[in-house]
């Protein structure tokens, strides 16, 4: 493998990981959200 | 606050971008290792900003420890996570700078356990958060954390004090670099430091709606259990 392969491989594998990252707060986010949304709306039942 | 996160969020793409474009371009290539130095613009600034956060996490655990401020809780549970996600971009491209530069993708040096320790304190950190529901958790976590952040000038300081296959410090520790390079090094790391806030900030606002999650989740059962009686 040429060197430089090495240095492209390097920077993709920082935007995968904080990409990847950025994906499970928004999954996150979107889980409490609803969650409560859901409690209120058995609150105001 | 909502109307400036978007915009604060484009001029950190932009600032990242440019200093990819420094970082690949316009920095002068290394005489003895060739373009695959260019590692050193995301490796050294991740580490970098993962101490800045584990520094973090180690002053929210002790102002949550003496006054158990639920606000610090969630600074320090964010922290702990960007520090983690910095930490792993480091433990990632150094075997990918290392193996074409040593030849080796891992020794078991000081510089580099001392790194892979830390990593582990604060994963386990995280664990500890995410599968214990007791209410003393936050407590332990936050002791754990005043314990684990003592590996963060272990790491940092290693290199300045034993010999290890890890490059002596060329930034404060009596080494030279060249001054384009250092520029483009530094403008990688206020990027990837404006990234970071950026993500903190939603990390601990994700923290805090947890919070008032599970608040109104035992409201809920208490007064079920009310009436129920």
């Amino acid at each position: 493998m040429n060197s430089t392969h090495y240095l492209y491989a390097a920077y993709t594998a920082t935007w995968i990981i904080h990409l990847s990252y950025l994906w499970t707060i928004v999954g996150r986010y979107r889980r409490l959200h609803s969650k409560m949304e859901e409690l209120k709306k058995s609150n105001a039942a | 606050m909502k109307r400036l996160f978007p915009i604060l969020a484009v001029l950190t793409a932009i600032l990242l971008g440019y200093s990819f474009y420094q970082a690949m371009f316009v920095a002068p290539t290394d005489q003895m290792q060739g373009d695959v130095y260019r590692i050193i613009y995301y490796h050294v600034p991740s580490a970098w900003t993962a101490f800045v956060f584990f520094l973090t996490n180690f002053i929210a655990s002790i102002v949550y420890l003496i006054r158990r401020n639920p606000k610090a809780d969630a600074v320090a549970v964010a922290a702990a996570e960007i520090g983690v996600v910095f930490c792993t971009v480091v433990l990632v491209t150094g075997p990918l700078w290392a193996r074409p530069v040593w030849g080796i993708w891992w020794t078991w040096d000081i510089r580099l356990t001392s790194t892979l320790v830390l990593w582990l304190i604060y994963v386990s950190y995280l664990v500890l958060r995410r599968f214990s529901s007791g209410g003393q958790t936050p407590v332990l976590a936050a002791a754990l954390a005043v314990f684990g952040a003592l590996d963060v000038p272990l790491v940092y300081f290693s290199i300045w004090f034993f010999r290890t296959q890890h490059p002596q410090p060329v930034v404060g520790g009596g080494g030279s670099i060249d001054p384009r390079m250092l520029q483009v090094w530094m403008l990688n790391w206020a990027a990837f430091l404006c990234f970071a806030g950026l993500v903190f900030w939603q990390r601990y606002r994700l923290e805090v709606l947890q919070q008032e999650v599970e608040e109104t989740q035992a409201l809920e059962a208490l007064l079920d259990a009310g009436s129920s009686r």
